[in-house]
């Protein structure tokens, strides 16, 4: 070692710039890292036209407001999950978002900084990271068996709920966070209390923020499926629910169902209930953005 | 934050110390129900761990736990067989074989967006990223038994079955594509730009810059990321269930049936096993198995990022 280390030395270091290989293995790199981030792209294009192929001609009025045939699949109408989700749509915002607004106030505005509130945000932080399984085994055996609600759209509704709420308390965190402190102390400065101060000022500063947040939050419990097919949804309804503890269906629910039968109109069947369950969800991301934009024209800072 | 102190102005109307009281009391009552609210999460938290650990202890009452670690069978309706070593051999192979497809793109579309990408690129991408965040997992499972199984492997692999771990593992690995990608990208540009600089001064290619300076400096926020994408895959439930069909099984070859731990839940659910029954027990179990493993994954990641962001901020 120390000979060839010597032998080294003695020579004249040349320092080989191989300026022109470089280049050209940089510019692959360039290219394969583009390609990686189009692939993206790509891979959303190629699901969303696969589905409009399967099922878009089957897209109709009729589609929506039918409900399912036994004997004739492709005259089947998803009217049944779509008012499900609808249902589940309007209960999960009831219970999920008054409490992930209340409790983000209170750790962004109120909780002292102690270790206690530390423990307090790590729970929450993992609590996104539960498998969304999971919150159906709790819903299962907290609201459809201890609180005995059955296995009704409400108890599903609930344990949507509990799932989306961390990520409900996250991003309305950080809206509340991203409000600038001078607001809060001007309002302190003219004699507001700590509740005056977070309904009159930090809360309107923040909505836009909070509401986009939320729907986006919604949205994901919207395409959830396995936590309602533990609490108990049914796969094959031909009624609506008319209150909530009423049996349920849902529209992820029965696109699982369907795309378990292989024959080729179940799979058309399919990509048409996933047209309206990605109509629902584009509705609702819309209009996130829409509030996002209306907001951003009056914003205050 | 200071309390505001309003006592001195209050005290000079008339009836400014009854005022106080009331005032005093609705900012405390009013404190108590947001804290409420706040301890929904810790409730949450200790119900998930009370109902998995006290329904799953009759699963163990019935099974010797050197069955359940060390049996090589799982066939509880069919052969009273409980080794729950087939369902984690097949999360384990689809995690690692989505994460074998997540990685590279995610990480190289990481690099792209913070190392090549111009602003006006970044603002179209971020948005096509979260939306194929947002797509709902029963469609990519659907995609991966319609689509992905008969159109792209069965060409390559002409001997793939039906339902495959493969097709599974692409569509979990896409779908936590953006997981890995932004939280990769923000721990990307979280490196000081200085040190780019100083790499370019002595003309080093962006090849270098990114994989010998940003990458490295970065490493722990990508180990995060990939961490927090890992969980995400040993969890997913729907697309495994629809696209891997449900045949537990001890093997590595990613073109047969495998069954993991969360798609068994949903195939006992959906047949609705009756109450007090092993079967009815047994998915207790295997939530409680899913919710470990996911649990010990966060705790990694997120004990990484927060060293992570000691360093930067």
């Amino acid at each position: 070692m120390s000979q060839a280390d010597s032998a080294i030395d003695w020579q004249p270091v040349q320092f080989r710039p191989r300026l022109a290989a470089r280049r050209v293995l940089g510019g692959l790199f360039g290219l394969a890292c583009r390609l990686a981030a189009l692939a993206a792209g790509l891979v959303l294009g190629c699901l969303l036209w696969h589905v409009w192929r399967q099922g878009g001609h089957l897209l109709s009025l009729r589609f929506l407001t039918s409900f399912e045939s036994t004997l004739d699949p492709l005259a089947s109408g998803v009217k049944s999950p779509l008012w499900g989700t609808v249902w589940l749509i309007g209960l999960t915002t009831i219970l999920a978002v008054p409490v992930g607004i209340a409790a983000a106030v209170y750790l962004e505005e109120f909780a002292p900084r102690s270790r206690l509130m530390q423990l307090l945000h790590l729970n929450i932080a993992n609590l996104a990271g539960v498998p969304s399984v999971v919150y159906g085994l709790l819903g299962l055996t907290v609201f459809v068996r201890w609180c005995a609600l059955g296995r009704s759209v409400l108890a599903g509704a609930a344990a949507l709920a509990l799932l989306i709420l961390p990520v409900a308390i996250i991003t309305t965190r950080e809206a509340l966070a991203a409000v600038p402190q001078s607001i809060r102390q001007a309002a302190y400065s003219v004699g507001a209390t700590r509740w005056q101060t977070v309904r009159d000022h930090v809360l309107p500063a923040a909505l836009p923020a909070i509401m986009t947040g939320m729907i986006l939050a919604l949205s994901r419990a919207v395409g959830e499926a396995a936590p309602l097919i533990v609490v108990g949804a049914v796969a094959y309804s031909r009624t609506v629910p008319t209150s909530p503890l009423d049996g349920f269906s849902a529209l992820p629910i029965k696109i699982f169902n369907w795309s378990e039968l292989a024959s080729p109109e179940f799979v058309q069947l399919t990509g048409a209930a996933i047209l309206v369950l990605l109509g629902v969800l584009l509705g609702t991301s819309a209009l996130a953005v829409g509030i996002r934009a209306w907001y951003q024209r009056r914003r205050l800072w | 934050m200071p309390r505001p102190e309003c006592e001195r102005q209050a005290a000079t109307q008339p009836d400014g110390a009854k005022m106080r009281r009331w005032q005093r009391l609705r900012e405390g009552g009013l404190e108590g129900v947001l804290l409420l609210c706040a301890l929904v999460s810790v409730a949450t938290t200790m119900g998930i761990v009370w109902v998995l650990f006290s329904e799953s202890l009759p699963f163990f009452r019935h099974v010797p736990l050197t069955e359940f670690l060390f049996d090589r069978q799982w066939a509880p309706r069919t052969g009273q067989e409980y080794g729950i070593l087939p369902l984690l051999c097949g999360t384990f192979l689809i995690s690692i074989l989505s994460l074998a497809v997540a990685i590279p793109i995610g990480l190289a579309a990481a690099i792209y967006l913070s190392e090549y990408a111009s602003r006006p690129v970044r603002q179209i991408a971020k948005p096509v990223l979260e939306i194929l965040a947002g797509i709902p997992t029963v469609v990519y499972g659907y995609f991966a038994l319609t689509f992905i199984t008969p159109h792209v492997l069965r060409p390559l692999f002409p001997s793939i079955e039906v339902f495959n771990a493969l097709s599974a593992a692409i569509v979990i690995g896409i779908m936590i594509v953006p997981t890995v990608c932004s939280l990769s990208d923000d721990a990307l540009r979280a490196v000081p730009r200085s040190l780019r600089e100083a790499a370019y001064a002595v003309s080093a290619t962006k090849l270098e810059v990114s994989t010998r300076i940003v990458l490295p400096a970065a490493l722990s926020g990508v180990t995060a990321a990939v961490l927090l994408a890992l969980a995400r895959a040993v969890g997913e439930t729907m697309a495994v269930a629809i696209a891997a069909g449900s045949t537990p099984k001890i093997t590595l070859n990613p073109l047969v049936s495998v069954q993991t731990v969360a798609a068994y839940i949903v195939q006992v659910s959906k047949g609705d096993a009756p109450t007090g029954t092993i079967e009815y027990q047994s998915i207790y179990m295997a939530g409680l198995i899913l919710f470990l493993i996911t649990l010990a994954i966060n705790l990694v990641a997120h004990r990484i990022m927060a060293r992570f962001r000691e360093v930067y901020e």
